[in-house]
């Protein structure tokens, strides 16, 4: 990994939403959606960020593309910082990230054609000669698996995995190299879901792509992704490779989390872990360790002290979590405060 | 059609223009609406006659036949002669076009106008916003006839400043209607996807927002028209508008007006005209939001 080159690095990203109030519309109070995380990217992986809605995944995600300016941070991207370019610099930037969006309906104008939204998007970067636009529409067409003869239709004539292809034609036309998917494929059947993402993967091979993969569904992440972040109310709680997690999840929640995929098999016992009560209020974190209301393994620690992410030496390299007990968790010495199998649905 | 289906998978289909689709679609259902189809008819009429009526008339709207004064109608004049022997129905054909041409000059005006603030407002949000948001609230305070004669006794009164008055009361209507849609659209995915392509604010304003919010301006053009006409005609009755001898329709309800007792149809005819028009574009611009809704599908 350590040879691999850093694509993208964030340091110390925040995203706070000002919510104003009273007559005068002064800032209240904020949401901090994302609140302090860092982590990189290197050069032809998949990185998955997931958490439950809420956590600020999706926000991550438009923080790295600017679509919302972020509070604090910096977001560097191929060694250029992003965050610090003229609106114009990063106009320009801007055809080196892409993003897929979840929902195929919202994510096309209605009013054009698929030739014309491609064309506008190698129009906009300039990319590729106008006389050659035409070739590399039909091209592309053909890689995400439409027919060429469909170029000249609306979105409201494609179904919703067609319209996805769309999107991902409309992502790749500028050649970009980091392609942040937003949930593309949560809005989809599981029988497409599969298709697009065997899609996504054929083009990571062919084309070096980086993927920063944002999803709630862990079996999905499994299937594609090189490394996990797990975010719980805008912290990361947990990060490593997929395998690495999948096996030997560290921090109590990506525990809740894992045993939340259903098994195909309804034989099999699980231990489903049941987290209660609600994600708390991003607007009033709670202190200490954001999880601590809803952890199991919750004590008075936790609720003062903010853990970091870090290394244990019986981790894997690379694999951080953010407890304090993780390591007695892991021994048993530590036994859940609360019980989380009673009760069911 | 059922044989056109049969084609081969690759030739190309025929794909119908959605602009076509849904002007199609559109008239499909106004025709449902039978008040609005008889309005949008009405208005066809009037507009064509409007241009071409003056042309039919042998008559002048300005000769006067004073032998024939207060004359009611007959055979000759139609709608009968006013105070000065002028004929009654020639005047109200040759109003016609100034009393549309000021609907649809001054909807025109305000909404070249109020779009593009509208629209500003919208889109860049924040302190922008909220000036020209205040400035359209102190433009709503007043009320329309009031505002229209404070600008028309600025401007001095005529019918182009009647139109100009007017046209500024247009203007809050449309800012605070595209301003609402614009909200709604720039957050759309669509709209950020185009952002994330490194398109200008002019692209994402003139491409993607401005022909997705222009549905509920048509409607409050619509309506606004019939508003701006009964507006025009109670200047041009309080004498702020046009001058003699333009027979223009509110300025003909003022001449009858003395003679109400005598020669009621002096003003009985110009009113009726302005409540045919009126009424017209009223109940085409209900049957148009109607059939522009489109959760009023199907």
């Amino acid at each position: 990994m350590s040879q691999k080159q850093e694509l993208l690095k964030i340091n110390n990203l925040k995203q706070y939403f000002p919510i104003k109030g009273g007559i005068l519309g002064r800032t209240v109070n904020h949401v901090k959606a994302v609140d302090d995380i860092s982590f990189n990217i290197y050069e032809g992986e998949t990185v998955s960020l997931v958490g439950e809605s809420g956590c600020g995944k999706s926000t991550t995600g438009r923080a790295i593309l600017r679509l919302d300016d972020p509070t604090d941070g910096t977001v560097e991207f191929d060694g250029q910082d992003l965050l610090s370019m003229s609106k114009k610099e990063m106009r320009d930037m801007r055809k080196d990230l892409q993003i897929i969006f979840q929902d195929p309906y919202a994510s096309l104008n209605p009013r054009m054609t698929v030739r014309q939204t491609l064309n506008e998007a190698m129009e906009i970067q300039k990319v590729i000669p106008q006389d050659e636009r035409n070739e590399k529409i039909a091209e592309l067409m053909e890689t995400v698996g439409l027919q060429p003869h469909q170029v000249d239709r609306f979105p409201h004539e494609f179904s919703g995995g067609q319209r996805q292809r769309i999107g991902i034609a409309r992502a790749l036309s500028v050649n970009p190299k980091l392609i942040v998917c937003d949930e593309a494929v949560s809005a989809l059947d599981v029988s497409i879901q599969a298709q697009v993402l065997n899609l996504l993967k054929k083009f990571q091979n062919e084309m070096n792509l980086t993927y920063l993969f944002i999803a709630h569904d862990l079996g999905v992440v499994r299937h594609i992704s090189d490394r996990i972040i797990v975010m719980y109310l805008g912290k990361i709680v947990e990060m490593g490779d997929t395998k690495s997690i999948f096996e030997n999840p560290q921090h109590p929640y990506t525990k809740a989390l894992l045993s939340a995929i259903p098994v195909p098999d309804p034989e099999k016992k699980t231990d489903r872990i049941f987290l209660q009560g609600d994600v708390p209020s991003p607007m009033d974190p709670p202190k200490g360790c954001r999880f601590h209301t809803r952890c199991p393994f919750a004590t008075e620690k936790c609720a003062e002290e903010t853990p970091e992410l870090r290394n244990e030496d019986y981790m894997q390299d690379g694999h951080v979590a953010a407890c304090h007990y993780m390591k007695d968790i892991e021994a048993g010495v530590h036994q859940p405060t609360k019980d989380t199998s009673a009760v069911r649905g | 059609m059922s044989n056109q289906q049969v084609e081969a998978a690759p030739t190309q289909p025929k794909v119908e223009n959605p602009r076509v689709k849904a002007a199609k679609d559109f008239y499909r259902r106004l025709k449902k609406n039978v008040p609005a189809l008889i309005g949008f008819y009405t208005i066809l009429i009037l507009v064509i006659f409007s241009i071409i009526g003056p042309w039919m008339l042998s008559t002048d709207p300005s000769d006067t036949d004073v032998i024939n004064k207060f004359a009611g109608p007959s055979a000759e004049h139609w709608f009968g002669t006013d105070h000065l022997g002028r004929d009654i129905f020639t005047r109200i054909i040759h109003g016609m076009k100034l009393t549309l041409g000021i609907g649809f000059a001054s909807v025109f005006m305000g909404a070249a106008m109020g779009i593009p603030i509208g629209i500003i407002a919208g889109y860049y949000g924040g302190k922008i916003d909220a000036v020209i948001m205040r400035f359209i609230d102190i433009l709503l305070a007043f009320p329309g006839i009031l505002l229209a004669l404070a600008i028309v006794s600025i401007l001095g009164g005529s019918l182009v400043n009647v139109t100009i008055a007017v046209a500024i009361y247009a203007i809050p209507g449309f800012a605070r209607i595209i301003r609402g849609s614009t909200l709604a659209a720039k957050n759309l995915e669509y709209v950020d996807a185009i952002k994330a392509l490194g398109a200008g604010d002019g692209r994402i304003i003139f491409k993607h927002i401005l022909p997705n919010v222009l549905s509920p301006v048509i409607v409050n053009a619509t309506l606004y028209i019939a508003t701006a006409i009964l507006t025009a005609a109670g200047l041009s009755f309080l004498g702020m508008g046009a001058q003699p001898p333009q027979p223009e329709w509110g300025a003909m309800l003022n001449d009858g007006r003395s003679y109400m007792r005598d020669a009621g149809h002096i003003a009985f005819f110009p009113g009726m005209a302005i409540v045919i028009v009126v009424l017209a574009f009223n109940i085409f611009g209900d049957g148009l939001r109607d059939a522009l809704d489109p959760k009023m599908k199907k």
